[in-house]
């Protein structure tokens, strides 16, 4: 008998005698989540984890040149935290979080002020042109920020605005879009415009919800329907707002798409001008992928350390009696 | 969810009450009315004048987008002259660019949901080790923002020597672990245990216990998901803007980009550019008012109490 014949005969003599049909009803089920997670996780593992795995481990080399600096060769190797010293210690990194810091304190409270009052006026009673204005301010969510970006950049640019037309046409200074200050505000304005409708859905599903008895009595008791938003609705809302208050604080740590894509119209706008614009150049355009790579885990971990502190903060303040 | 607007009886709904109040009241409550009615209707405007814009900026030709008040359409063969510009230009980039974004929002946001789907019931259906674990790491996940991950994607798939391809941007548009969490809220609420354990009871194997019991309920809110990824992915501009060079691979976002910045030196483009946004954005406003009432938002603002 050779050995393949051997290996044949050992594996037939096992092949007809396969582990009994597992019960199904009992076993299935410790084996049957693992495979419906299996696709999840390994996407999630390839495309979160290892990435931020690969990004960390870069984040610790750099590219040096050894043996003399003509005829030397260019080697990848660890360097420890330095590039996180050097991320840390460049003024354009702070500027950029300073400039997202007054994004953020305009888009925030502004966005979300307004989907609150469109939110509670949609939930009055009796108003007119109900549906129209809530799939209106809705509507801009379909829209992209690119693409919203590419709208308001020609309302703003001087020669096309409309809106810079009509101040000239009845005799006022037109207003420029895209001063170093104003421009903030065009920027901010882009992502509002973007957001605001979104916000409004959900905290007005989260009104449509509550049961309306409340109102009923609060009614017989005499409130009037400012009372009722103010005393009832926003207290009751709380969980809403704090969701819709993480994701746009999520979104505004990410701002990209709107200053990138005004960069072509306008040179107010640097190519460091948010930190995610300086990640950008720092990998792309002056190809140091190293000081990239611990510029974005140093901006990764800063989210999630926002976003976990905000949410603990909140949950403590608004569900405090609860736990 | 829905359930419970249904059974309020018809005279707690707002708006029907009004013929049973007394005038005195109901004439105060109509002044505050038109307050909000006219205050809604200015956040109307506001969001519904920039594409009121595009559409009319649309009609004007290169010079007389310049010289004229760009509020007032034109009727010059401006509208039909951008179009065909645009159609022609670069043989065919925008056709290209409007395959490719149905490619990497339609494919990727399919294909997301059905992993989500299948990891969302996985969470909330079955007991088992590691659950608590994952659910963890999945609710990390949704916090760090899939933008930030961007560039470290890059370098990965650099190494790989993928990037440039499809599937550079289509693969990592599939994780979503917002979805996944959205798939488990929605499966804990809509799917019955007792029918699970009847199944089981009855000999049914996992797969069609999934397939048959669990997915039915669940579809409406896997509807709300799938429009919620695909705007994510169609909206997501770093992810394609730094994989892709190659301008035939680009979708819509990416490319109206690249046509604004070529328009820098070449102003006669941002006609073009106008005209894209245009025909671009319409399609998708239509999709999104018939889909409209698909939008399940009980499920996002129950999101922190599930």
């Amino acid at each position: 008998m050779s050995s393949t014949e051997k290996i044949a005969a050992v594996t037939t003599t096992t092949q007809p005698s396969p582990p009994a049909v597992a019960p199904r009803g009992r076993n299935a089920p410790r084996v049957a989540p693992y495979v419906f997670l299996a696709p999840a996780m390994l996407f999630f593992v390839v495309f979160l984890l290892l990435p931020i795995g690969y990004a960390v481990w870069l984040s610790l080399r750099a590219t040096r040149i050894e043996g003399g600096s003509i005829l030397g060769r260019r080697v990848e190797r660890f360097v420890g935290l330095e590039n996180y010293a050097a991320s840390l210690s460049d003024p354009d990194l702070y500027d950029a979080l300073g400039r997202m810091l007054v994004y953020g304190c305009i888009v925030v409270p502004v966005m979300l002020g307004l989907a609150l009052l469109f939110a509670l006026l949609l939930d009055t009673p009796a108003i007119r042109l109900r549906s129209f204005s809530r799939i209106a301010i809705f509507l801009p969510y379909a829209v992209p920020g690119v693409i919203a970006s590419l709208l308001w950049g020609f309302l703003y640019l001087p020669g096309v605005s409309p809106i810079r037309a009509a101040f000239e046409a009845v005799g006022l200074p037109a207003p420029n879009f895209f001063t170093p200050d104003s421009i903030f505000f065009s920027v901010s304005n882009i992502a509002i415009w973007g957001g605001v409708g979104f916000n409004m859905i959900v905290l007005y599903t989260s009104l449509r919800s509550l049961p309306t008895e409340l109102y009923d009595s609060a009614r017989i008791d005499g409130c009037n329907e400012t009372q009722i938003a103010l005393r009832i609705k926003i207290p009751l809302l709380t969980p809403a707002l704090v969701m819709t208050a993480i994701f746009s604080l999520i979104a505004t740590l990410q701002v990209f798409s709107e200053p990138q894509t005004l960069t072509p119209l306008t040179n107010v706008i640097s190519s460091s001008w948010m930190p995610l614009m300086k990640v950008y150049r720092d990998a792309f355009v002056t190809n140091d992928i190293y000081s990239a790579a611990a510029t974005s885990v140093v901006l990764a971990a800063a989210t999630l350390v926002v976003s976990l502190g905000v949410l603990t903060f909140l949950q403590n303040r608004a569900f405090g009696e609860d736990r | 969810m829905s359930a419970s607007q249904i059974v309020v009886p018809p005279a707690a709904r707002p708006g029907d009450e009004t013929s049973a109040r007394p005038p005195a009241p109901r004439a105060a409550a109509t002044r505050t009315h038109w307050v909000a009615t006219v205050v809604l209707l200015l956040g109307a405007v506001y969001c519904l004048l920039p594409v009121l814009w595009v559409v009319i900026a649309t009609t004007k030709g290169p010079t007389e987008l310049f010289t004229t008040f760009s509020f007032r359409p034109s009727f010059n063969g401006g509208f039909t002259g951008n179009i065909s510009d645009l159609l022609a230009f670069g043989d065919g980039d925008f056709w290209r660019w409007g395959a490719n974004t149905l490619l990497y929002a339609g494919v990727g946001s399919v294909l997301s949901v059905a992993i989500s789907a299948a990891a969302g019931y996985a969470l909330a259906k079955y007991r088992f080790r590691g659950r608590e674990t994952l659910f963890r790491l999945i609710l990390a996940g949704v916090l760090v923002p899939q933008i930030t991950l961007a560039i470290p994607q890059y370098l990965l798939l650099a190494k790989l020597g993928l990037v440039g391809s499809y599937w550079s941007v289509l693969l990592p548009s599939i994780i979503s672990p917002y979805g996944i969490y959205l798939c488990r809220i929605y499966a804990a609420a809509a799917v019955p245990d007792e029918m699970l354990e009847a199944g089981r009871i009855d000999g049914a194997g996992e797969a069609k216990l999934f397939r048959f019991v669990g997915l039915p309920p669940m579809l409406p809110g896997l509807v709300t998901v799938l429009l919620l990824q695909f705007i994510a992915i169609w909206n997501n501009f770093l992810l394609p803007f730094i994989m892709l060079s190659d301008n035939s691979k680009y979708p819509m976002t990416v490319g109206l980009y690249s046509l604004l910045n070529q328009g820098a030196s070449q102003p006669s483009l941002y006609t073009l550019v106008i005209a894209g946004s245009m025909l671009s954005i319409l399609p998708l406003i239509a999709l999104f008012l018939l889909l409209q009432r698909f939008w399940n938002m009980d499920m996002l603002s129950g999101g922190l109490k599930g």
